[in-house]
């Protein structure tokens, strides 16, 4: 394995992390759309918080995507093909959440209005669950052939370690979700969602536990790296404790950098354990490796000096985005524009 | 393998077909109204009238419904190459990654943040300030259409490459842009996407001219859709012409069945305008013809014939024997390429000609064009006519590169995915079908109900139906 193998390997992991701590609070905003607001109104209120940044923060996913294209072809097809219906369901949930922004604001009835904002919730439900799915089956490990497809059962995709990671990964989003809601609002939709948080924080840990436990039993993260696979499920559950420690203490920050660094440490987790493997096929001789599944050195290079040049100019004008949203503006400014 | 009488190719290359033609309505039409839209506010910040800052604002609205139409269709592309088309993924994708990867950092983070950015801070920023955002997404969507034309533009014409282990392997990245098809086939996609935003835009104005509302307001904006038509159709038309020349020598089976034309022609070769093509007997009848017009076209000069498709077929079968055997067929769909050719180059002529005749008519001594309503009638047509045109091009781009998914080294039949089954294809076939009419039906809903309600309805709500400014924290509060 090259450096630059490596490299790209690290950068993939981080391109997903990125995307699950932004856009993870998306979801979490859609989905508590229906756990929260009473009305229209307020369910407008809570879209406007993400309005702004959705579009930005998904496209992260689609970096991510296009990364392992570029840097392991072998990864992107044998995953993309492998998992086609759980994929061709992430994109549906996308599609529906995506176009919902844009048509419930152009919805002037209330059953219009209630139409769209369904499709967001279900949509923002379903990704995170599909993608928690998705990821877990990828770390337990798949039927895959010595071309490196796969052609599993049902049961490969749905099964009781995946629907854990599944759920999982839903509870962290809602909560980094409500978190930002807290951030961002005030008053009783505030209240609310920090009532939500403290119920749902007690329920995140049972399922922390029982995922790290099926992780144990189901993979061979503890066996083959045990040091770092412990370190960072340690780490996953000091920084939910701090999460939790925000949201009976008022600090609205701390909970939401810790929510979603959680979340960030949750990918982090499965990358580890996936090392040095990109597939893993429940036949170990089937196993996709970083050194096989990568592009040639001069494409990992271009890439590589793109990367670097381009990503802090990107990061760059993002927080840029986000700190002009955050300021208050005086209320005389307030005017019905857009 | 066959299910319900398809094979499983088919299933695959339907479902990419559907996608791709259903993205690429929104495509064209997003990065021609950022286009129209940064136009319209620059005037603004130039001549400070009030009525194009209504107009950017009301134009950008339907921008925006198209905008969030073409994201989402537009994950599907990204995924669908690993989804349907794995082994094309083992294949190209030393090559086909980075510009993807390179178009996601470049171009889609800009124009989806700026996007974000300029919905919401119209009264934050100074204008010039605000319309750079418009024209910083402008630039993005742009330069979103480079990058995925040089992954295209490889498929066309591979260059800069070698085969190494079973794959297909950049050799240089400079090269890869430097491919002569990209610069004919990027300034071709992109004016046409600036014509098809203009005569959209022109034609939603037509409608509404006809029925004598906002007239000053949608008198200017037709103006503005007109000469951005103009110069966008004529554009296209010459680069377009450019890009004949080049497929004749590249590609000259998808020219030869573009001209209807088995059997090579005479010197100087005549130009058939219309004719009834027969794939099976290979005949030709109900020509109506133009003498020495296809030499000129072809070559730019009055003699010189081109070579028929049998002729073509018979040397692909020498060229690629020792890859596909010798009797494999070349062949591409005449009747598909022939009629989608005549239908693309006589819009690209008529935008040209329809244009001029509206910005005659509505020239500011004389402005006549309210009392013509048979050329309002047809600038109100003329906003469908590009969706069509757009479509007719990629058929006969894509189609015309038969059996080749990337042209000489690997077929679509090799490209497909081994392991997805054709009931599964079933499944996102139709379920693809549902929610393309559902959004495209939705979206012109929307868009026919902003049309209607006109610019003076713009101040009614902000963008996600409530109105208080989502910019300050205290508009969320209830107190």
């Amino acid at each position: 394995m090259t450096n630059l193998q490596l490299l790209w390997f690290f950068l993939i992991g981080l391109l997903f992390s990125v995307f699950f701590f932004l856009e993870g609070f998306d979801y979490g905003v859609g989905m508590s759309l229906r756990l929260i607001a009473h009305n229209e109104d307020e369910r407008g209120q809570l879209i406007q918080a993400i309005g702004p940044h959705w579009d930005g923060n998904e496209v992260w996913l689609i970096t991510a995507g296009g990364a392992m294209f570029a840097s392991f072809p072998f990864w992107y097809a044998s995953l993309f093909s492998g998992f086609y219906v759980v994929l061709f369901f992430i994109l549906f949930a996308l599609i529906l959440r995506g176009v919902s922004f844009e048509f419930r604001s152009h919805a002037i009835s209330k059953g219009g209005k209630q139409l769209w904002g369904w499709a967001l919730t279900i949509g923002s439900l379903c990704a995170p669950f599909l993608l928690g799915v998705m990821f877990t089956d990828l770390v337990k490990g798949m039927p895959l052939d010595a071309s490196g497809n796969i052609s599993g059962s049902v049961g490969d995709f749905i099964n009781l370690f995946s629907i854990v990671g599944g759920v999982a990964v839903t509870l962290l989003c809602l909560l980094h979700g409500l978190n930002l809601i807290r951030l961002k609002l005030s008053g009783a939709l505030k209240q609310r969602a920090q009532a939500l948080a403290k119920v749902l924080y007690p329920v995140l840990f049972v399922g922390l536990v029982v995922f790290a436990g099926l992780l144990l039993w189901e993979t061979d993260f503890f066996v083959k790296r045990p040091i770092s696979s412990w370190t960072i499920l340690i780490l996953i559950v000091l920084f939910s404790v701090i999460a939790t420690y925000g949201t009976y203490k008022d600090k609205d920050v701390l909970s939401f950098i810790f929510s979603g660094l959680t979340l960030m440490g949750v990918v982090a987790l499965l990358f580890n354990g996936l090392f040095p493997r990109v597939m893993v096929g429940n036949n170990a001789a089937n196993s996709i490796l970083i050194k096989n599944a990568t592009s040639t050195e001069y494409t990992l290079g271009v890439m590589t000096i793109v990367a670097v040049i381009l990503v802090p100019i990107v990061l760059a004008y993002t927080i840029w985005s986000y700190v002009i949203f955050n300021r208050r503006v005086p209320a005389k400014k307030v005017v019905n524009d857009k | 393998m066959y299910v319900l009488g398809v094979s499983l190719l088919s299933l695959a290359r339907f479902q990419f077909a559907m996608t791709t033609v259903f993205h690429f309505f929104f495509v064209p039409f997003s990065i021609g109204m950022a286009l129209l839209t940064a136009i319209m506010e620059t005037i603004y910040v130039v001549k400070h009238e009030e009525i194009y800052k209504k107009m950017a604002k009301f134009w950008g609205k339907i921008f925006l419904l198209s905008f969030a139409v073409g994201v989402v269709t537009g994950i599907i592309q990204e995924f669908q190459f690993g989804m349907n088309w794995s082994d094309y993924s083992r294949f190209m994708g030393d090559i086909f990654g980075a510009p993807l990867a390179i178009e996601a950092l470049l171009a889609f983070f800009l124009e989806s943040v700026f996007i974000g950015v300029w919905m919401f801070t119209w009264d934050r920023f100074k204008p010039a300030i605000h319309a750079l955002f418009i024209w910083l997404v402008t630039i993005g969507s742009s330069v979103s259409a480079l990058w995925i034309l040089t992954a295209n533009s490889f498929m066309q014409n591979p260059v800069a490459y070698r085969i190494a282990n079973g794959r297909a392997e950049m050799s240089s990245f400079a090269g890869l842009l430097k491919n002569p098809q990209l610069w004919v086939e990027f300034p071709h996609v992109i004016f046409g996407a600036f014509t098809t935003a203009a005569f959209a835009l022109a034609g939603m104005s037509a409608w509404r001219l006809l029925k004598k509302k906002n007239r000053e307001f949608y008198h200017k904006s037709l103006r503005v859709g007109l000469w951005v038509g103009l110069v966008g159709a004529i554009l296209t038309v010459g680069v377009g012409d450019l890009q004949t020349q080049m497929i004749v020598k590249d590609q000259p089976m998808k020219f030869a069945a573009t001209e209807g034309i088995y059997k090579d022609t005479d010197s100087p070769a005549p130009w058939t305008v219309v004719e009834k093509i027969d794939p099976k007997t290979h005949k030709t009848t109900w020509k109506v013809e133009v003498p020495k017009m296809l030499s000129l076209l072809t070559y730019h000069r009055t003699t010189g014939s081109v070579k028929g498709m049998e002729t073509i077929n018979k040397e692909l079968q020498e060229k690629y024997a020792d890859k596909l055997g010798t009797d494999m067929n070349y062949y591409v769909p005449p009747r598909t390429l022939f009629w989608s050719f005549r239908i693309m180059a006589g819009s690209g002529a008529f935008f040209i000609l329809v244009a001029a005749l509206g910005l005659w008519f509505s020239r500011a001594k004389k402005n006549t064009l309210q009392n013509k309503r048979w050329l309002l009638y047809v600038l109100g047509l003329c906003l469908w006519l590009p969706f069509i045109a757009n479509t007719c091009g990629w058929f006969i781009t894509e189609l015309g590169r038969f059996p080749w998914i990337v042209y000489g080294l690997f077929t679509i039949a090799d490209a497909v995915s081994p392991n997805v089954t054709a009931g599964q294809l079933w499944m996102s076939n139709s379920l693809y079908f549902l929610i393309f009419t559902l959004l495209g039906a939705t979206m012109i809903y929307f868009s026919h109900r902003t049309l209607v309600a006109g610019p003076d309805a713009l101040d009614q709500s902000d963008g996600y139906g409530t109105t208080v400014d989502p910019l300050s924290k205290g508009a969320f509060s209830h107190d």
